[in-house]
């Protein structure tokens, strides 16, 4: 059954793909598509998220969607108020240079056709999950983002992908990332539904973290509720780098995102951040991974979740410290708040430790509002709504707190206050 | 660091106390597995049609299911058409009290420090003694069924009370449960049955105690406790093995049902042998242990203490259905050595007002791998429900592993479930703390350590944590990290 849905799809994929880079990697991962299948929900990994039914009732068309006319106007009205600094528009899945603003200055952004570098393929593993293996033999053409050595880049690149399709087709998308040593730099990144027609975003996005760097990268997923959406973000990050990584969930059909960190190496530092803000039917699944390879690395995973109506959130955080880690310190939190009788909520706290001399820890909460917290904002003559809005607005803003550009932060701060004021 | 190591390699070369094995004539069923065995079961224990109807059936779902594989544990696949079935110690006739019980009998269970001919005379706690596949005797059983208290082996219990055993045979755990739960529908040879009626509370502890005695045998023991209305019973069950160079099964299944206002608490000491230092040998123990607590305000409590077994996968659950009904879990677990320990606990909440609790301790060392896999469901109309779940690991050396696997699934707004897990090792500040104070390493450890798993052992009845001190002590004593 699985075979049979995935070979149609990468077969429609790839008659309306233009695949001609990287041939001998891609027919690889094609192989190891079809191989491996669409993941059931038998699978402990997709276990709450029944992708293969989803892309099953949604996408009609396999096939990769064609560009479609972007204008400066849609870009201007995407950034966030006061924007300054450079971004890279993706149509569809496919680089746009024209419509972009890169100053290349402390960084090189070239196609990754063109770049064809030896990173491509090596740190997002096709083995690990199959949407990866879809989207390395199916993508069109990529970006390849090269911060130099030294180099301190002052204003965050923005990558806005642009999506809509006439028919529910595929957008897959591919970027690569690449931060010498020494370097600094920041990203952000929007997905932008341009109507409500449902499309099944597949996005790869490499990150190699080298020596001594610092970098942040900071997501919003707010796309229509038709979208159907599935990222795979990997990271290596080298001796002494720091990487942080945000990912505020808003908007969609289904949102998948597997996120992996791996410390490869000692006096390394890598944090996730996460809040999922849900109603409606929204199902978002924030699988994340930590993987402790050497001694003296620090890792700090926070995700949040407020659930309305009869969304569904699904958080997975694995932590594996390996034999030779020792001296790690790992923390890991959940929390989350049910607003409805109907949303649910899965979460997976796990860790998997083979080294002795380690400080981990996971926590997890499920609950409401402190009933004390505001009876306290009652009695001071705030109304009750007001009240509850103003504690999740709290709860949220933990998260929020981590993205480090202010007007991205406002653009986030203001679709969060939107949503509480609207559901309480 | 060199004593340290000195400390650790004594307490690993450190042998199974209940090592060894007594030969007696044993009836055995012939090796294998097949619809031919399973009714030479039956028939052994003169079983009613309808018993082994059941049986049957379970056989026949068992054939269709696959062995899991999910645990985080590594095993060479156990042939289990190379075990025997039914082993049972030869007796001329059945014995009708403990005085016509063969002596040799009785004499292996005063090796292992539970005489059950001075339990006669001392007050304390019933025993139920299962050797092999059968019951050998039960103490205290006229006291007991004086207050309409039913304790007895299962088999005597198919036969003096058939209606109670059909009402809630497979009424907790169905027979098509998992792979091990059918497999011991099939095959289950002997274990203890016990009930207590509305409004009373059992005066004593009730216990069984296994033993596997015979080579290349499989025990598979069913345990089923029905408290009815109003009602309190506490239980222990403890098990030892002989020290063999071969894996041994042991997969068992208990059932506990509480009726309304009803409270069990079950508590387990479990030290099969765990396999010699090399990781050779040692019992396969499989089980599945679950309670309903089917009437408002019951209680379901499980303590337990696992320190034995090559690998453990052993999940025992709570039903919390009736309304303002609670659940607990408490659980130690020491692996050494290459054991492999797989265990947690299921909370399922479906009344109102539910609780549960887990508090749950792993301390792994040597080459082993210790898991905590536990799950916390609160259902839609599971109103206020409540849970707490602490899972501490405790890493001893280098070469072993922690792993925590908890799933909670949340479907009602109104729950708060909280869990919270650390892993770390003894803290070199707390050995020194000790040191300056006269304390050596090995007192401190075992200081810090008991401290440690003093949250759980505070639940057992006095008789077993005793006992179970006394393992852990033998478990990691020195074991400096």
């Amino acid at each position: 059954m699985a075979t049979a849905i995935i070979t149609d799809i990468l077969e429609t994929l790839l008659k309306s793909s233009n695949t001609t880079s990287f041939p001998a990697i891609r027919e690889k991962a094609k192989t190891l598509a079809l191989e491996k299948g669409l993941p059931e929900i038998k699978e402990e990994e997709y276990k709450f998220t029944a992708i293969q039914r989803k892309l099953e009732k949604s996408i009609t068309d396999f096939s990769t969607a064609k560009n479609i006319s972007l204008t400066t106007a849609h870009i201007q009205d995407a950034l966030p108020e006061g924007y300054e600094g450079d971004f890279l528009v993706f149509n569809n899945g496919r680089v746009d240079l024209e419509l972009s603003k890169l100053s290349k200055q402390g960084y090189e952004a070239t196609l990754l056709s063109s770049s064809a570098s030896d990173l491509f393929g090596t740190i997002a593993k096709n083995e690990k999950d199959v949407f990866t293996a879809i989207n390395t033999s199916g993508f069109e053409d990529g970006i390849h983002i090269q911060v130099k050595k030294n180099q301190k880049v002052e204003k965050p690149i923005h990558l806005l992908f642009f999506n809509q399709t006439n028919e529910g087709q595929v957008i897959p998308t591919r970027v690569l990332i690449e931060i010498e040593e020494n370097a600094e730099a920041s990203f952000l990144e929007n997905s932008i539904s341009l109507d409500e027609t449902p499309y099944f975003f597949n996005q790869v996005v490499e990150v190699k973290a080298a020596q001594n760097s610092k970098s942040h990268y900071a997501k919003l997923q707010n796309e229509s509720r038709q979208a159907v959406s599935v990222s795979n973000f990997e990271t290596n990050i080298y001796r002494d780098a720091v990487f942080s990584h945000t990912v505020i969930s808003l908007n969609g059909d289904m949102v998948r995102n597997n996120l992996s960190l791996n410390l490869l190496d000692s006096g390394v530092e890598g944090n996730m951040y996460g809040l999922y803000l849900l109603n409606g039917k929204t199902h978002v699944d924030n699988h994340t991974n930590v993987d402790h390879t050497k001694p003296n690395s620090d890792s700090n995973e926070l995700y949040k979740g407020i659930l309305a109506d009869s969304s569904r959130g699904v958080f997975n955080g694995k932590i594996f410290v390996r034999q030779d880690a020792q001296k790690t310190n790992a923390f890991q939190q959940n929390n989350n708040i049910l607003l409805s009788e109907d949303a649910t909520i899965n979460t997976k706290p796990q860790l998997e430790i083979w080294a002795d001399d380690v400080k981990c820890s996971h926590g997890c909460t499920t609950g409401q509002l402190d009933e004390e917290a505001l009876f306290y904002l009652q009695a001071r003559g705030i109304a009750k709504d007001q009240a509850k809005g103003l504690l999740l607005f709290a709860f949220a803003g933990e998260i929020l707190e981590h993205i480090s550009d202010e007007p991205f932060k406002n653009h986030i701060t203001n679709l969060v206050k939107e949503r509480l004021g609207s559901n309480i | 660091m060199s004593k340290d190591n000195q400390i650790l390699e004594e307490f690993t070369s450190k042998e199974y106390e209940h090592g060894w094995s007594v030969n007696y004539e044993a009836d055995e069923a012939p090796i294998g597995l097949n619809e031919d065995i399973i009714r030479w079961i039956s028939a052994k224990k003169e079983e009613p049609q309808w018993l082994l109807d059941w049986r049957l059936k379970a056989f026949k779902a068992w054939l269709d299911m696959k062995e899991p594989e999910w645990a985080n544990v590594t095993y060479p696949k156990i042939d289990l058409q190379a075990l025997r079935y039914y082993s049972a110690p030869k007796q001329s006739k059945k014995p009708k009290n403990l005085d016509e019980i063969d002596p040799e009998l009785l004499q292996i269970y005063e090796r292992l420090g539970i005489s059950l001919n001075e339990q006669k005379r001392l007050q304390g706690i019933a025993v139920d003694a299962v050797l092999d596949s059968v019951s050998v005797g039960t103490t205290f059983k006229e006291t007991l069924s004086k207050l309409g208290i039913v304790f007895c082996s299962f088999s005597e219990a198919v036969q003096e009370h058939p209606e109670l055993i059909k009402k809630y045979l497979g009424s907790v755990v169905p027979m098509t449960d998992n792979y091990y739960a059918a497999l011991n529908s099939a095959v289950f040879s002997d274990g203890s049955f016990c009930y207590i009626p509305s409004g009373v509370r059992c005066p004593m502890e009730l216990s069984t105690y296994f033993r596997i005695n015979a080579a290349n045998t499989g025990q598979f023991e069913r345990t089923l406790i029905v408290a009815e209305d109003d009602s309190y019973v506490s239980y222990l069950e403890g098990c030892t093995a002989p020290q063999r160079d071969e894996n041994q099964l042991h997969a068992a299944v208990v059932e506990i049902y509480a009726a309304k206002n009803a409270e069990v608490k079950y508590s387990t000491v479990q030290n099969w042998f765990p396999g010699d230092k090399n990781g050779k040998g040692g019992i396969y123990n499989f089980v599945t242990k679950r309670g309903i607590c089917a009437g408002d305000n019951s209680k379901i409590s499980w303590t337990q203490v696992e320190t034995g077994s090559a690998v453990t996968w052993k999940y025992p659950s709570c039903i919390l259905k009736g309304d303002n009904s609670v659940g607990e879990f408490y659980s130690v677990a020491v692996t050494n050595n290459y054991q492999q320990a797989d265990t947690g606990t299921k909370m399922i909440h479906i009344g109102k007002n539910t609780k549960s609790r887990i508090v749950s301790k792993g301390i792994s060392a040597g080459h082993s791998q210790n898991s905590y896999r536990g799950q916390v469901q609160v259902m839609k109309r599971a109103t206020n429900a409540r849970n707490f779940s602490q899972c501490d690991s405790l890493l001893m050396g280098s070469k072993c592993g922690a792993h925590t696997f908890p799933y909670i699934d949340i479907q009602n707004s109104s729950a708060m479930v909280e869990h919270e897990a650390t892993t770390s090792k003894i803290g070199e500040d707390q050995l020194f703390y000790c040191n300056q104070r006269g304390i050596s390493s090995e007192d401190a450890v075992a200081l810090i350590v008991n401290g440690y798993a003093k949250e759980v052992l505070n639940q057992l009845p006095m008789e077993f944590a005793v006992e179970a001190q006394k393992l852990l002590a033998l478990t990691l004593e020195g074991s400096v990290g």
